[in-house]
């Protein structure tokens, strides 16, 4: 296909979700190397299903609910916070957001990355999964809500907490309650009572490092906060005590 | 038709609600706008407003909003308004024809005051004696329903998307300074005139997203004090949670939310001592009042509003600030539709009330 390397504009005013998703499918199908959208005010579902590597959409104003639903390759930026269900399902592309966003991102996440540069909301990261070298990533800029990494199966979660100075605050209650895979990363060391029961507190190894600056580094590319700054501060990781938490619960 | 209770439909709803703390009034169209962001958290079974200020005219009065579903149940409730109340006006409220609106009920509006003789009769007080008076026809008369009942203010419901139900009751003809609105989907029940919310009792509106698993408690709890829950609904069950808690028993409006949304014990365990002994306290003599399951609700009064989740979030609320005005709503989009740069977003914990209140009132928070 022949790529279009001008970027297209689309103006959501008044536009239902319907028809602007039809719309920016088939701008892409064009050969659209990179969308506008703007004037978004609360459009569900923008990007959801699409596979198409290497192209861009840009996004002024809030979107809707489940912003990249089961996303197959695809890079979105937000500028402006986002609602709840971002990246859900989502199987592979990036999600970038220049504010905040709301509860459940990452629901049932299977591939691809999140970078959110503010705080999120409650249960974000339930049930992520990985399967070999597919292994979602959620990088926090802020801080999350209750319920963080809860049914975690798999997958990475990296929470920075930029905008708090007390290391109490970088999650809510119950932070990986019911994990069995996947690792939470905290800049700072979080209290033994924000965790559910099924999580525990560990000091990082090597390759955790090498996890964490690399992720660090396009986080700090993206929002423009110092590398060095962030990377001061020493990380922990939570891990599931078991793969089976529930194994014996239902068994007999 | 099956109503309440007697068939399950499963789903959301959306709401939004805002006020002015300097009392600046907006029309009736403006909320309009806002819900028709949220149009796919409802399915045209249930919209409706509460508006505060909007009859300065007759703000001494209460204000009864009625349902009839036909000339007889008008007919019996005339005679029991007139022989209890007096009335100073009475009118269809005014509405017009609406295409998508089929077979709306007779819908009354009554401006009026407790008669004297009653209230001294019954050595009670006088937002007692209505209240027990809105109960009495609501679960005695056939096919009448009082739907609002305050002073200066009035709720606007019925079947219907939300801009669909506006324009039935011409809300742009309506000042407020403060609005709440819901748009239904509806939760178990089947959509129905009086089932739509806001729910209100006197002041008291309540809009509500989610479905309460302790109804049965609750309800419980509130009969034991002469409420009469007639709708099988759980929205209907928090106005008079609300009432008894917040005019009755005189709860700050930060205790009322934690007895509602009351933190787990585990949680507890965690606090300071003197936090410590007081949520358990709570705990233990409001025990029934906890309201479990998912929810965020948005309690509207004469003075503010407050809004509020469960303990654990399991339904979305977002507020914002700009200058003077507070918005909460189920998406942020929809404050933005009316609200285009706040000074503020936030979104608030579960548990943890947004309370936005009129400058130089005097209430418990």
């Amino acid at each position: 296909m022949k790529i279009i390397e001008d970027a297209i504009t689309i103006n959501g005013k008044g536009l239902h979700y319907k028809d602007l998703n039809e719309k920016i499918e088939e701008k892409l199908k064009e050969g659209y190397r990179k969308i506008k959208l703007i004037n978004i005010n609360g459009q569900r579902y923008i990007g959801a299903g699409l596979t198409f590597p290497e192209r861009e959409i840009e996004i002024y104003g809030t979107p809707g609910n489940d912003l990249g639903v089961f996303m197959n390759g695809l890079k979105i930026k937000v500028y402006g916070n986002s609602q709840d269900g971002v990246g859900n399902t989502m199987n592979d592309g990036e999600i970038v957001i220049y504010g905040s966003a709301g509860d459940i991102m990452g629901y049932g996440m299977r591939g691809g990355k999140i970078f959110v540069k503010g705080d999120v909301g409650y249960r974000v990261g339930i049930h992520m999964k990985e399967y070999k070298d597919k292994i979602p990533v959620i990088v926090i800029g802020g801080t999350a809500g209750d319920f963080l990494g809860e049914y975690m199966a798999g997958g990475r979660v990296i929470v920075l907490g930029l905008n708090t100075e007390k290391e109490e605050n970088l999650c809510g209650y119950f932070c990986s309650t019911g994990i069995h895979g996947g690792l939470i990363y905290f800049r700072g060391i979080i209290p033994e009572y924000k965790l559910g029961k099924e999580g525990k507190i560990v000091e990082i190894e090597e390759e955790d490092k090498k996890f964490i600056e690399e992720h660090v580094k396009k986080f700090s590319e993206y929002f423009e906060v110092d590398f060095d700054f962030i990377m001061e501060k020493p990380f922990v990781k939570v891990i599931p005590y078991n793969k089976r938490p529930y194994g014996k619960l239902y068994a007999y | 038709m099956l109503r309440e209770g007697e068939i399950r439909i499963p789903s959301a709803c959306g709401l939004i609600g805002y006020i002015n703390r300097k009392w600046k009034t907006s029309s009736g169209d403006h909320i309009i706008s806002a819900m028709t962001v949220m149009r796919e958290r409802g399915n045209g079974l249930g919209a409706g407003f509460a508006g505060y200020g909007i009859y300065p005219d007759r703000k001494d009065y209460y204000a009864f909003h009625l349902f009839y579903e036909n000339i007889k149940a008008k007919e019996e409730t005339s005679e029991f308004l007139y022989k209890y109340f007096d009335v100073v006006r009475e009118e269809k409220i005014p509405t017009r024809k609406v295409k998508t609106i089929k077979n709306p009920p007779l819908t009354y509006r009554y401006f009026l005051k407790p008669k004297e003789e009653y209230l001294e009769e019954e050595e009670i007080s006088e937002e007692d004696f209505v209240a027990e008076k809105v109960m009495e026809i609501n679960s005695k008369i056939d096919g009448a329903y009082v739907f609002s009942s305050g002073k200066n203010m009035g709720v606007f419901k019925g079947v219907g998307y939300p801009e669909e139900i506006g324009e039935f009751y011409r809300l742009e003809e309506y000042k407020g300074y403060i609005w709440t609105a819901h748009t239904r989907f509806p939760t178990n029940t089947p959509g129905w005139w009086g089932g739509a919310h806001p729910f209100a009792l006197l002041d008291w509106s309540v809009v509500h997203n989610g479905e309460i698993s302790s109804y049965g408690a609750n309800v419980r709890y509130i009969e034991m004090f002469g409420y009469k829950c007639t709708l099988k609904t759980d929205t209907e069950v928090i106005t008079y949670i609300v009432d008894l808690l917040v005019r009755k028993h005189k709860l700050s409006w930060d205790i009322t939310a934690k007895i509602l949304s009351a933190p787990f014990y585990s949680v507890i365990e965690g606090m300071e001592e003197e936090e410590k002994n007081k949520l358990k306290a709570l705990r233990a003599v409001y025990q029934s009042c906890l309201l479990n399951g998912p929810f965020a609700i948005i309690v509207g009064f004469s003075n503010g509003i407050v809004a509020l989740n469960d303990r654990i979030k399991l339904r979305p609320l977002v507020a914002a600030e700009k200058g003077e005005t507070l918005y909460v709503a189920s998406e942020e989009a929809a404050v933005k539709e009316i609200c285009q740069n706040p000074d503020r977003v936030w979104m608030p914990k579960g548990g943890e009330p947004v309370i936005g209140l009129l400058e130089e009132v005097e209430v418990l928070v």
